[in-house]
């Protein structure tokens, strides 16, 4: 009995990690600048394939992981200066730009890298209960997860940045009217949403193999998660992650894998058609 | 000009149209705001074009006309997207779903019941309607719950990719439906080509002249039904939609069940072009419903001109044949550059190349022609 509930709490926990990792990095620039990055698989693969680089050349995983968010988020900012910050006014048109990004990405990867990498095995081994075994790894990311939204939570609401990054996304006019430079905030920002894809592609580099359409494994999900959670991050996609972190470990332990994501994908339509804005559009309503 | 509603007498003063028939009514229709190009010029041009486009397969042998005919299979696909995204406003990222839906459809039928008796076009016809049918319940479901902008390319992406997803994993024997076998990640393959009931035995519709034919007459025929839906009220409001939901709203017309139909119209669409490709090379893989395969045509419509059916019909082609040659040096530099393609679009010329260019050659021919 408790070897079944440990295995079920576990499911849930796995794909809740998954989710809230995959999906902070898009739900940040989607909550506050109302893009959404297609390229975002994209960042998440060069996080992974720069982990596992600096990985082999022998810093240790934690280093290795930093260093893949850190490059995901320079080339972010990068793209933002040249390209994004041009088409903040035609929301359609941004989406298409990432996603032509997100070719370019995927494609120059395979013709530069190969079709493959050499990857990173998972670390600290594992742990049995009720005779199943479980990786220990994936207990850390889940413990990861928490403390990434914590983080969030505190950086967006305790710090100056925070304070600023959220006026400029209320009423960008006021907030320059007050000498914020809003342009540096919305590069800030967008750096902010592609470190944590890249974070995400590094923390779990050592459990997947590294292809260049790695991308592509996580970003239904995370969208799936922030169409359901709506605009605000801490109100919509984190509760958003949890629920449908419920469905997906159950629908994978009923019938498997595949299921588990056609199963977030009819909530996502259900979803939409009762709460158009989302989880946080609903719990949120009446105060805006 | 603006393309909308001022100046169009068909929304506010239909009494004096009704006098005429209604054949003379639609056939004003070929001409109006909402498309480009009008008068004896353009027309003559657009003849033109046909008669050379007929008489091309004289000049050419079979296999590159079969090929060309590969370019007509997706023009379906892009006009409906351009009705979507360019004349209700609504971006959708996952027409490969009616794509593939449709083609798998046709696959699973011809397969199980034959191709005789002309039964390919009954099954066309139907698995068109059942991409039509994913478009009605998928549109209901987002325009009901008035999703707007972003999130409809999103859950439409989503759908596609999980098309996607679920295909590739049924390469098992218990995935069969009848006698078709999905095969999973290889593709459905073996299933007939297009036939036509004839005296004196049928007319297999192999990748060669006469495909080609019927698929010109096809894009001719969807051509000008769009321009002349799109030129009728139907249309016009489409364009109020895009400009403006609420006004629209309220002036009275019911926004959401527009956008549903314009869905509907283009997931048939996409789904008319998944049948006429899987009939066209006898096969159909999972693949086209990929994240790849779903940017296409967004580039093709893109490229041309989303808001003009005919700059998205010369861009898509363009596009595609611009895809094909550069395939000849591997298939992930055509992509590379489709991507460039795509982002320079949007930052330099967001109207579209072709619409912006057809505008500025209009302009240098005074009015009269073009808008």
């Amino acid at each position: 009995m408790f070897a079944t509930a440990f295995s079920f709490l576990y499911q849930f926990g796995d794909a809740f990690a998954f989710l809230v990792i995959a999906s902070m990095g898009l739900a940040i620039i989607f909550g506050m600048m109302g893009v959404i990055n297609l390229a975002h698989g994209e960042f998440i693969t060069c996080g992974a394939y720069v982990t596992a680089t600096l990985a082999q050349k022998g810093l240790p995983l934690p280093l290795a992981i930093l260093g893949g968010a850190a490059c995901a988020g320079i080339i972010g900012m990068i793209l933002e200066i040249t390209i994004i910050r041009r088409l903040y006014h035609r929301p359609l048109d941004s989406i298409v730009a990432t996603w032509g990004i997100s070719m370019i990405a995927t494609q120059g990867v395979l013709i530069v890298l190969g079709s493959t990498m050499q990857g990173v095995g998972t670390p600290l081994g594992s742990f049995s209960v009720g005779g199943y075994s479980y990786s220990t790894y994936r207990l850390v990311l889940m413990a990861i997860a928490v403390l990434l939204l914590l983080g969030l939570y505190l950086l967006f609401y305790h710090t100056r940045f925070g304070v600023i990054a959220r006026a400029t996304i209320q009423l960008p006019r006021m907030a320059r009217a007050t000498g914020v430079d809003t342009s540096r905030i919305y590069t800030l920002t967008f750096g902010l949403g592609a470190a944590l894809a890249g974070l995400a592609g590094g923390l779990y580099a050592p459990t997947m193999t590294l292809v260049p359409t790695m991308g592509s494994t996580f970003i239904v999900e995370s969208f799936v998660t922030v169409v359901i959670g709506g605009g605000d991050i801490f109100m919509g996609a984190a509760p958003a992650a949890a629920i449908l972190a419920v469905i997906r470990a159950g629908m994978t332990a009923w019938q498997g894998q595949l299921f588990g994501q056609i199963g977030l994908l009819l909530t996502v339509i259900v979803v939409i058609r009762l709460m158009p804005g989302g989880l946080s559009g609903w719990l949120l309503r009446g105060r805006k | 000009m603006k393309p909308g509603l001022s100046g169009h007498p068909s929304l506010v003063d239909v009494a004096p149209m009704a006098r005429q028939s209604a054949l003379k009514l639609w056939l004003s229709r070929l001409e109006g705001p909402q498309t480009m190009g009008r008068g004896r010029g353009f027309w003559t041009g657009f003849a033109l074009v046909v008669l050379a486009a007929a008489a091309y397969p004289q000049f050419a042998d079979g296999w590159t006309v079969g090929n060309t005919a590969y370019f007509l299979v997706w023009t379906f696909m892009a006009l409906g997207l351009s009705v979507i995204w360019g004349y209700a406003g609504a971006l959708s990222f996952g027409q490969t779903a009616f794509f593939g839906l449709a083609g798998y459809a046709y696959g699973v039928l011809t397969i199980n019941f034959g191709a005789a008796y002309g039964f390919t076009l009954i099954a066309l016809v139907l698995s068109v309607g059942v991409a039509a049918l994913l478009a009605l319940v998928l549109g209901y479901f987002m325009f009901y719950g008035r999703v707007t902008g972003v999130f409809i390319g999103i859950v439409t992406l989503a759908v596609t990719l999980v098309f996607q997803a679920f295909m590739a994993q049924t390469a098992g024997p218990e995935w069969a439906i009848g006698k078709a076998r999905l095969n999973g990640f290889n593709g459905m393959s073996g299933m007939p080509p297009l036939t036509i009931p004839w005296p004196g035995g049928e007319i297999m519709l192999y990748a060669d002249v006469a495909l080609y034919y019927v698929l010109l007459g096809l894009v001719v025929l969807v051509y000008l039904g769009l321009r002349m839906l799109l030129n009728a009220p139907f249309g016009n409001v489409l364009v109020a939609i895009r400009e403006n939901p609420d006004r629209a709203e309220m002036l009275g017309y019911e926004v959401r069940r527009y956008q549903l139909l314009a869905f509907i119209l283009g997931g048939a669409l996409a789904g008319l072009s998944g049948v006429l490709y899987t009939a066209w090379g006898q096969y159909i893989t999972p693949s086209s419903m990929s994240i790849t395969a779903a940017a296409l045509p967004v580039i093709w419509v893109a490229f041309g001109g989303r808001k003009d059916i005919t700059a998205t019909l010369i861009g898509t082609l363009i596009v595609i044949a611009v895809y094909q040659s550069l395939t000849i040096y591997g298939s992930q530099y055509a992509i590379v550059v489709m991507g460039t393609v795509l982002v320079l679009t949007v930052l330099f010329a967001p109207e579209g190349i072709v619409l912006s260019a057809a505008k500025r050659v209009s302009r240098l021919f005074g009015k009269g022609r073009g808008k």
